[in-house]
């Protein structure tokens, strides 16, 4: 049953496509403010060079340090493995395969806020501490979405809950409720890919940031791990949100995938736009907003009793 | 008569650890010879009992049997079946691990004076924990509950000369017989509603569901106040913090469990209860689960943040039963199998995982001489092997694939998102809303053990101890080996603990249909193949990282600190400063009290600042109702003055009191005046 073609575009798409999101935000971003910008595959670059450089290592740290972003990387491809891209299904899809999801994410969030606390550096401990009590909140909202969804389709797996938008099967509340999900995992990218307005990632000053803070002693190819990393995952949660943005399916494989492709650019796009439009939160109202995110899809989850 | 070769052996193991303590009083004080007899009788024993109880798990028959008790109609029933023998493992598991932790973490020779009391009670609890799960009537039952409580008592107040200690265990015994109490009251109803001691199923008549009803609240009072749900818990965080390292992994490992075994045991023998029973169950487990993780959020002594991690877990598993009674309600027996599945495999998982922290905090202690976590720091150098057992079970205990947490938790969780996608609008439409918090607890269970971990094993030294502290002696690492390689075994290879699941599952369920096999509600293949993915592409990128810093020795430097050239430990995030964000967030729960150092000289002094996070239920709703409780009784004190001829005149007029209440008097009037 399962298609080698499309899980060999699935697993190309998503190790291959994600720097170029990074590329297409921060040119959103210089064109709407009037500059030139970095080239659009200037993380290709950075990940080439970083991979042939040496090592620095602070005195302080361990064998976690290290592990840190090996662990995160692998947990977030793996991950990438349940996620179904546009109108295919995934490589792997069984009941309960969403909180394997989930519970990757966390352990990659384990391994790099540890990481970033052996440094013993202060800047890095507030990263950690930051990135972790933000992430029980976005976890919240991520899981009252996945409970609308399986509510919703009746299965318990990211394939086919996830493209129940594609049937068309909803009108009226139900489909109000996707609507709502649709936009609390939205706030979910944007917590858990560290992007404006819960953190800025081309901020200057370490006291303000979260997750570009926690990785400052990381370098040479460790960093480039946490790079490739942190596109990966900005490239799954587009792909859930995907599914909500454009729940439409040609029929004709090479069209749905170039759609895929064009909505992943066009939600890179839509974050670069925020990024521009908007100012960062200050921290004490981050939790506000994570929270409104899970209240919008409780509210879903009434509609759907209804 | 059959054959019982599983029980008696089972018998052997209560009577052979029992004893184990006992050579050891007759021998001296620093005699290190009853030490290793003692222990050596405690792993035989538990060795016995351990295969005794796998026998039943892998399919051997239940085996019943009536001993003599010390009234002519009272017997002493005994009985293995699946449930007890699924409980019994981690007894005996546990016991072997922390008796061979014992060995040098309380070595005699250090600890002459308590050092032969602790191995006798050590010995006594686990025989008693046996004995509670073996127990087959109310009599029995509340004989072992009685020995286990006692020799907990003196096993937490092992150290009744620390001022903390006392209090501690005053707490825990008038929690344990406040309990007890309770438990006495549900064995005597249960008695009077079904005429017999012996645990037999209730038949469900319609005059008996209002003694259902109260049946149940009495189990819940008496085996919560054991598991430490919320609000029962409140002796729990310093009971456990104050026993020895090896005594918390037992109390908080197996102890709790014996909570959540007893109402296992009573829903087997209630009739079928109304969806509102596991409603509630869930709503209990929610609640304690969250409000155990953002307690051990804001503590900062590592031990009292494992014992609200023990709150957090038993909320989980309770979550699970919940789940289970939802189940039996609604006549679905997939919810029933995953509920209860996910239940028992956490019992186990849980137990695996604590007893490990436990057990390595206590290296910690023993080796950096303190429990504070903002004092510790960088020990993962010194301690390597030690940081490394700890990060399992922390990592685990966060229910983090590739790990044991992960599997019965992800067995709640389908069960929870079966309601979901299963049920029509019903009562029990409300129950998926547990999935989230459930997360939330996970995600915060993160941020504590990263927290935990972070502290005291990575980053600088903040104090001198813990720069000289050394690695653990080997009999300790063996022990925390022991409960490591579970962990890693049920995390990689869930699909091996499921037959045993099944047996339980089967032999609990009381539903028309069978309930299904649970290899066929969760699919482990691809989920074992995610596990060994993980593992192996991790291993992997490592060796290539660590191969090609053979060839390019990476540069050593300082932390970067934004320039600072020699960043000092004092510099580091503490554990306090980590945790200030969440404990901000749930400020209204937690009511942190902190002593501020606001500086207003010019040239201010040494500043000191403190914080603390009291416990609740404890500081705000027992103690003040315990002096004014003092207050209203205080005239019966007249009673109590210490003139012992008083005394005697008491028990004399009681006597008397219970003769003359005795005295056949109608029949005296009969006979002699012819009324």
């Amino acid at each position: 049953m399962i298609d080698i073609a499309t899980t060999l575009i699935h697993i190309t798409v998503m190790l291959v496509m994600p720097p170029l999101l990074i590329g297409v935000i921060n040119k959103t971003k210089a064109w709407s403010a009037g500059r030139q910008g970095p080239p659009l595959l200037q993380l290709y670059y950075d990940l080439l060079r970083l991979f042939r450089k040496d090592m620095v290592l602070s005195r302080t740290t361990t064998w976690v340090f290290r592990a840190g972003p090996v662990i995160s990387v692998t947990a977030v491809l793996l991950a990438g493995l349940l996620a179904p891209f546009g109108a295919f299904d995934a490589p792997l899809a069984f009941d309960g395969d969403l909180v394997l999801f989930a519970y990757l994410m966390g352990l990659a969030r384990f391994f790099t806020a540890s990481a970033a606390l052996d440094t013993g550096s202060a800047f890095e401990g507030m990263g950690a501490a930051r990135e972790v009590s933000f992430a029980s909140l976005a976890e919240v909202a991520l899981f009252m979405a996945f409970v609308v969804l399986v509510r919703l389709s009746g299965s318990l797996s990211l394939t086919p809950m996830l493209h129940a938008p594609m049937t068309g099967a909803f009108h009226g509340l139900p489909a109000a409720a996707l609507l709502l999900v649709g936009v609390a995992l939205f706030v979910v990218l944007l917590a858990e890919n560290a992007r404006i307005p819960i953190d800025d990632p081309n901020t200057h000053l370490e006291l303000t940031m979260i997750h570009e803070v926690m990785v400052l002693d990381h370098s040479g190819p460790l960093f480039g791990l946490v790079l490739y990393g942190a596109a990966v995952k900005l490239l799954l949660f587009s792909a859930l949100l995907l599914h909500f943005a454009l729940p439409f399916t040609f029929g004709e494989p090479l069209l749905d995938w170039a759609l895929f492709a064009v909505g992943l650019l066009a939600v890179a796009v839509a974050v670069g736009v925020v990024e521009s439009a908007m100012a960062r939160l200050s921290l004490r109202h981050v939790p506000s907003l994570l929270i409104a995110a899970s209240v919008l899809c409780a509210f879903g989850f009434f509609f759907t009793l209804a | 008569m059959t054959p019982t070769i599983w029980l008696d052996l089972s018998v052997a193991a209560i009577v052979l650890t029992a004893s184990s303590g006992v050579p050891g009083l007759a021998l001296g004080r620093r005699s290190g010879a009853a030490q290793g007899l003692a222990s050596l009788l405690v792993i035989v024993g538990s060795l016995l009992g351990a295969l005794a109880a796998v026998a039943v798990l892998a399919g051997a028959a239940i085996e019943t049997r009536t001993l003599p008790g010390p009234l002519p109609e009272l017997s002493l029933h005994l009985r293995l079946d699946p449930l007890a023998a699924f409980f019994l493992v981690p007894v005996y598991l546990l016991g072997v691990a922390g008796t061979l932790y014992g060995t040098r973490y309380w070595k005699q020779a250090e600890h002459p004076e308590n050092g032969r009391g602790l191995r006798l009670c050590y010995g006594m609890l686990i025989a008693a924990l046996a004995g509670v799960v073996l127990a087959a009537d109310g009599f029995a039952f509340l004989m072992a509950w009685e020995l286990m409580a006692l020799s907990a008592f003196f096993l937490v107040t092992t150290e009744d000369d620390r001022a903390e200690v006392q209090q501690a265990g005053w707490v825990y015994l008038v929690a344990a017989h406040a309990g007890t109490l309770a438990l006495f009251a549900l064995f005597a109803l249960l008695w009077a509603v079904s005429g017999t001691l012996e645990f037999r199923p209730m038949t469900s008549s319609a005059g008996t569901q209002g003694a259902t009803s109260v049946l149940f609240l009495l189990a819940l009072l008496g085996f919560g106040l054991k598991a430490g749900i919320v609000p029962l818990h409140f002796w729990l965080p310093a009971a456990h913090a104050d026993a020895p390292s090896h005594v918390s992994a037992l109390l908080s490992g197996v102890l709790l469990k014996m909570g959540i075994y007893g109402l296992l045991r009573i829903f087997m023998l209630l009739p079928a209860p109304p969806p509102g029973v596991g409603m509630l169950m869930i709503g209990i487990g929610t609640v304690s689960a969250v409000y155990g993780v953002v307690f051990a959020l804001g503590q900062h002594d590592l031990k009292r943040l494992l014992a609200y991690h023990s709150i957090e877990n038993i909320g989980i598993i309770v979550m699970g039963l919940g789940l289970a009674l939802i189940g039996v309600s609604a006549q679905q027996p997939a919810w029933v199998a995953l509920g209860l599945a996910g239940c028992l495999l956490h019992v186990w998982n849980h137990a695996l995982f604590k007893a490990l922290l436990f057990l390595a905090a206590g290296s910690v202690i023993h080796s950096a001489g303190t429990r504070e976590i903002d004092r510790l720091g960088g020990l993962g150098k010194p301690m390597a092997r030690t940081a490394a057992l700890f990060a399992i079970g922390a990592v685990a205990i966060c229910g983090l694939p590739p790990l044991n947490g992960f599997a019965s938790e992800l067995l709640i969780y389908v069960g929870l998102f079966r309601v979901n996608a299963d049920g029509a609008s019903r009562l029990w439409s409300a129950a998926p809303l547990a999935a989230p918090l459930l997360a939330m607890a996970g995600a915060l269970a993160v941020a504590c053990f990263v927290k935990a971990y972070g502290t005291v094993f990575l980053g600088p030294h903040r104090s001198e101890s813990a720069a000289r502290a050394h690695e653990a002696p080997s009999s300790m690492l063996l022990a925390m080996l022991l409960l490591a390689l579970p962990c890693v075994a049920i995390g990689l290879l869930p699909a091996l603990a499921m037959p045993a699941l099944d047996r339980v599952v089967l032999d609990w369920i009381r539903l028309d249909s069978p309930p299904p096999a649970l290899s066929e509600l969760v699919p482990w293949m691809p989920i074992m193949g995610m596990n060994a993915a993980l593992v192996g592409s991790v291993l992997a990128v490592l060796l290539i990282l660590r191969s090609r810093s053979r060839r390019r020795v990476p540069a050593q430097t300082v932390t970067w600190d934004c320039g600072y050239v020699r960043p000092t430990a004092t510099m580091a995030y503490t554990a306090s400063s980590f945790a200030q964000l969440l404990v901000g967030l749930y400020g209204w729960l937690l009511r942190s009290r902190s002593r501020d150092a606001t500086r207003t000289e010019l040239f201010p002094p040494r500043q000191h600042f403190h914080t603390n996070v009291p416990e609740q239920v404890m500081d705000l709703v027992l103690a003040p109702l315990w002096v004014s409780f003092r207050r209203a009784l205080a005239p019966l004190r007249a009673l109590q003055h210490g003139r012992v001829q008083h005394y005697l005149m008491y028990v004399l007029l009681t006597l008397c009191t219970l003769l003359a209440l005795l005295f056949p008097i109608d029949e005296l009037l009969r006979r002699f005046l012819g009324w």
